[in-house]
């Protein structure tokens, strides 16, 4: 037996009321994470298999990835350079920080360079205004980049 | 980074476990108690207090209830959870501890933001640690049926997640979209069941306050607003970073404490704050004055601060999540309007008009993020009237029915 509450889904057995999201649907985020980690971006055929397996429909899966910046249907690099947009980076100069990437790497900021290793974006505050301009380097937090720095992060990930 | 490790609240003294050990003594009415005399009122921005809250979610009693620790910081010039969870790390699991203790619940979750997923490992690392020291698990402490444990769940990249309700829906597994409150959280929160969300520092300070006693901590800050902020200081000074404050301190006392001169403006409150002009330095960090989640950037005068009030828009309108019409649709007008105001194109009539747009959206969007979305803008365009000039309309305004 079904019945809707205020939030979610609760399947009553034997009169106990279970919540059913609490063991599948919030694994959703965790597994598209995983995904993400793994491939760079979550397939079609990956939303319809976690769906499947979470009992969800593969729009619902969509709607999620859409949802968070951090997640994407398309093929990104293999290695994502995120730029911080916040205020105090733009104090601190950031926007020379685009020009010296977009010049090194001969893309714009939301693209990803020809041999597919690194992606160019924007991303709002990565909590490292302390250290301004800062850039996320797939997980690393990077402060007080310079235009000097560039060439060797970038030489590292093409390494890598 | 700077951090000065020297405060009255967060960064005193104190032994490990130390809180928790008075906590056990106290019990669950103790705590309770201890945490409503004290004042403590949430340090996400929100202010709600604290011991309210967890009373709330103490008083039903299904036996599955939630302690949530929020570390989703993601206003603009915020960065000192980021310190406290590195630094402190052991301290804020105490104080989900304690949480747990007082409402009856056996189940905690860190919500990470997405971006400090590199620190991951050491949180899994200290997690480990206190299941050693038997602080997490069964029978804590030796108190019988005193069972707790804790989860990390990352984000992915969303401000948004940082509302309660949106923290809660993203932890389902579902978009991040704030929800209707009531109800709120402590009724019916994750999954359903009595949820507490309570920011990283709100929980060390909680630590504190129940070892020390609410009177100690009464005497710090003022009388509206007890104890301590923890402050991201950021922008034009010379000693950005994490600064611990007694409540009542003036901008001006900020600005010498970062190293800041030629300061034109102070941004208390990140984005979704408001922007304090030089005349006002003597406002005071409070509550009852101006109220803060702890990011304070500095502008100097070189700064237009039009640039500022259009890069926080903008941040709003990538962060906006959509679902409701003030925010959604009036966020690009709004950044559309700053544009005209920059290149002198605007009337005092659109002026007018924008400023009441500003007004709906404060009113009629249904989370934080709408509501606070255009105070920024309001305050610059208020209080900067020089860096700008409205433009004549030569013509009758265009009348637009409806």
């Amino acid at each position: 037996m079904e019945k809707e509450c205020a939030t979610k889904k609760i399947i009553i057995r034997n009169g106990k009321e279970i919540f059913v999201c609490d063991e599948t649907r919030s694994q959703l985020l965790p597994i598209l994470q995983g995904v993400q980690a793994k491939k760079g971006y979550i397939s079609d055929k990956d939303m319809q298999k976690i769906a499947g397996e979470l009992g969800i429909h593969p729009v619902e899966v969509y709607s999620v990835i859409t949802f968070y910046s951090f997640l994407t249907v398309e093929k990104k690099g293999k290695h994502m350079i995120r730029i911080s947009n916040c205020i105090s980076g733009e104090i601190a100069g950031s926007e020379k920080i685009v020009k010296e990437f977009e010049k090194v790497l001969k893309i714009k900021v939301g693209e990803t360079t020809k041999d597919k290793k690194i992606t160019l974006e924007g991303t709002s505050c990565i909590g490292m205004c302390d250290e301004a301009p800062a850039i996320m380097v797939d997980d690393r937090l990077i402060g007080k980049v310079t235009p000097k720095m560039i060439n060797k992060i970038i030489k590292e990930l093409k390494c890598g | 980074m700077r951090i000065e490790r020297y405060g009255p609240v967060v960064f005193s003294e104190i032994e490990p476990y130390a809180g928790l050990k008075q906590a056990l003594r106290l019990g669950k009415k103790g705590i309770l108690n201890t945490v409503k005399e004290s004042n403590l009122r949430g340090r996400g921005g929100a202010g709600f207090p604290t011991g309210l809250k967890w009373s709330f979610a103490a008083e039903t009693d299904l036996e599955r209830k939630y302690v949530v620790c929020n570390a989703d910081e993601g206003e603009p010039g915020t960065f000192k959870d980021r310190v406290l969870l590195t630094e402190y790390t052991c301290l804020v699991f105490e104080g989900m501890i304690i949480g747990a203790l007082a409402i009856g619940a056996e189940k905690g979750f860190l919500y990470l933001r997405g971006e400090y997923r590199s620190f991951l490992s050491l949180f899994e690392k200290e997690l480990k640690r206190m299941r050693k020291d038997g602080v997490l698990g069964k029978n804590i402490m030796g108190k019988k049926g005193f069972n707790f444990d804790i989860d990390i769940k990352l984000g992915s990249g969303a401000y948004v997640c940082g509302e309660e309700t949106a923290l809660i829906e993203s932890m389902e597994g579902q978009r991040g979209e704030p929800r209707n409150r009531p109800p709120f959280p402590v009724n019916t929160g994750y999954n359903g069941w009595p949820t507490i969300v309570n920011n990283v520092e709100t929980f060390i300070t909680v630590v504190h306050i129940i070892k020390k006693g609410a009177d100690w901590f009464k005497k710090i800050g003022t009388k509206k607003s007890a104890g301590s902020k923890v402050l991201s200081i950021s922008g034009d000074c010379k000693k950005p970073g994490v600064y611990e404050v007694a409540f009542g301190v003036s901008i001006k006392d900020i600005l010498k404490i970062a190293g800041a001169a030629n300061t034109k403006a102070v941004q208390v409150g990140g984005a979704s704050g408001i922007c304090v002009p030089a005349s006002e330095f003597n406002r005071k960090l409070a509550y009852e004055d101006l109220s803060t989640g702890g990011s304070v950037i500095v502008f100097n005068e070189k700064r237009k601060m039009l640039d500022v009030a259009e890069n926080f828009l903008k941040f709003f309108g990538e962060e906006s999540c959509g679902q409701c019409t003030p925010c959604r649709e009036g966020i690009p007008v709004l950044l559309e309007g700053i544009k005209l105001l920059k290149k002198g194109e605007c009337t005092k009539n659109y002026l007018k008009d924008l400023f009441s747009l500003a007004e709906t959206m404060q009113l009629a969007s249904k989370c934080g993020l709408g509501q606070s979305s255009s105070k920024a803008l309001v305050s610059i365009v208020n209080n900067f009237t020089k860096e700008y000039t409205l433009s004549k309309s030569k013509r009758k305004e265009k009348k637009f029915d409806g």
